[in-house]
């Protein structure tokens, strides 16, 4: 089954181009990453998959239905951290429990919590539960993020940047987390990223976006030499390690 | 105390102050919460307008201003979707057009100073019983409304998680926007326009010192705002002065005093103290 399909796609900002005519299929239990330069459309991406920007062309369907039809309960969003305003008093537990109820929390019942605090300590956060949010650093954010996520059980997870914050590690033990939900569930997993070992290392298959859909295969297909001149067009690239099992850089 | 209570403008002066400092204080939570503290300006200014079109057209003020400042609210939220311009400039726009027609509308209008003035600065002696029944049927339809706290709650404090979680944060937005007008319009009489959005920032900036929680927040925002209005009507009718100006002084002295708390409250080590 496709968790994800999109046909010429193209999105448009205003005047501005954002997505050009993407076509791309994701199979159900997949970890997709998302590499490209900045203003590349990858936030975008994930905005037209979560219903958040209407494409300007093209189709989308997430399990065979339209973004905005798709029950909200079956995806899980792990946003940027640099989003989250601080100013807004909430605590660990509160932040939890508004991912499972789609709604923010005037009374907690006993139930919620145990949810709340099962899913936390899949992330080793059960100790934050009671912690104002804005006390969190950006790696205790991410994981709080990524267990409230979590919580509702979804059958995609979409990542925006999550490991931003994060130690290396406390980047493994988050990468382990989602691997392991993923095998437990068969959920698909769809991650923005900058960084290229981790799109190679965790994922099975790499898209490399510059508004336009550069390379779409295994990271070796998707992050060939080629590709990566089309995608970042005038910068220098780091070289892959061969080591990591990618061998057309 | 309850002398000065046991005089009928009084208690209406009474009954107007707790729904509007309730209204206001409730509202108040998700007007701080979202950086519109100045919409509330804005509004008043409006309100301003509307009045002053009621005084012109020789019409009971309220029922002009009420449909007047909706309509400019409405319009300020428009233009705020519909544009890239931000907030505090469309509400600069408006506030400056609105009080541009409110003083055009008074300088065609005979013997005005009297009327104007004590919508400025607020007058309980205004305060009537029609002002009662608005006052009274927007608590209503706040009571009404109290469920949907929950997602206006969920868009405030993350506006895209709300939308992917299909709340309907656009028309939710028009609906606060609308309510906040209602509400400026019927705190007229009793704060003043010039004072309203104190009414609306300061229960809520001085709640959100102390707590680490929305529910919280809004909960202590409405009791500090309660407590502000009878003690500050009360004060109004002893010192004699206005009433509007007394409630917004007790409103200061307790954001001061929450001002002061919130850091002790980290130092006597309170794990769960927010900022």
């Amino acid at each position: 089954m496709h968790a994800v399909q999109t046909e010429n796609l193209t999105l448009y900002y205003g005047h501005n181009l954002v997505l050009a005519e993407i076509t791309c299929c994701i199979q159900a239990g997949e970890f997709l990453a998302v590499l490209g330069p900045n203003g590349a459309g990858k936030t975008a991406f994930l905005k037209v998959l979560l219903g958040l920007a209407r494409p300007s062309a093209g189709t989308v369907r997430i399990f065979e239905q339209p973004p905005d039809k798709v029950p909200a309960q079956w995806i899980g969003y792990v946003p940027q951290i640099k989003t989250l305003d601080r100013r807004f008093p909430a605590i660990v537990l509160e932040l939890v429990i508004s991912g499972l109820r789609h709604a923010w929390v005037a009374r907690i019942t006993a139930k919620e919590k145990t949810k709340a605090l099962a899913a936390l300590a899949l992330v080793n956060a059960e100790h934050l539960a009671m912690r104002p949010v804005n006390d969190l650093s950006g790696g205790e954010l991410q994981r709080i993020y990524l267990a409230r996520s979590l919580a509702r059980e979804p059958r995609l997870v979409l990542l925006d940047e999550p490991a931003t914050g994060i130690d290396t590690v406390g980047e493994s033990d988050f990468y382990k987390v989602l691997n392991d939900y993923r095998v437990r569930t068969g959920a698909t997993i769809i991650m923005v990223t900058h960084d290229w070992e981790v799109a190679s290392d965790q994922a099975f298959r790499v898209m490399v976006l510059n508004r336009h859909l550069i390379g779409f295969g295994t990271p070796g297909e998707a992050l060939c030499q080629e590709c990566l001149e089309k995608a970042y067009p005038g910068k220098a690239l780091p070289g892959l390690r061969a080591a990591r099992g990618i061998h057309h850089v | 105390m309850f002398e000065a209570f046991a005089l009928p403008f009084m208690q209406r002066a009474l009954a107007a102050g707790v729904m509007v400092a309730l209204l206001s204080s409730y509202y108040g939570a998700f007007v701080v919460q979202r950086g519109l503290s100045f919409l509330g300006d804005g509004l008043a200014h409006a309100a301003f307008g509307g009045v002053a079109l009621g005084i012109l057209l020789q019409h009971e003020p309220l029922w002009i201003a009420l449909p007047f400042t909706l309509l400019v609210s409405l319009a300020i939220t428009w233009v705020k979707h519909h544009t890239r311009l931000a907030s505090d400039t469309i509400i600069g726009v408006f506030f400056a057009v609105s009080m541009a027609a409110g003083i055009i509308f008074l300088s065609r209008t005979e013997n005005y100073t009297t009327d104007a003035f004590s919508y400025l600065f607020g007058s309980i002696l205004a305060v009537n019983q029609t002002d009662l029944w608005v006052t009274g049927l927007l608590v209503i339809v706040a009571l009404l409304t109290l469920p949907l706290w929950k997602r206006w709650a969920y868009a405030t404090f993350d506006r895209d998680l709300a939308r992917a979680d299909r709340v309907p944060v656009v028309f939710d937005d028009y609906l606060i926007s609308g309510l906040l007008a209602v509400t400026v319009v019927a705190a007229v009489k009793v704060v003043g326009i010039v004072l309203i959005s104190a009414f609306l920032v300061i229960p809520a900036a001085a709640a959100r010192m102390v707590t680490h929680r929305f529910v919280t927040m809004t909960w202590l925002a409405i009791l500090l705002g309660l407590i502000s209005a009878v003690a500050g009507l009360w004060g109004s009718y002893w010192l004699d002065i206005p009433s509007g100006a007394a409630i917004v002084v007790l409103q200061a002295i307790v954001f001061l005093a929450c001002v002061i708390v919130s850091p002790l409250r980290r130092l006597l080590g309170d794990p769960t103290s927010g900022t």
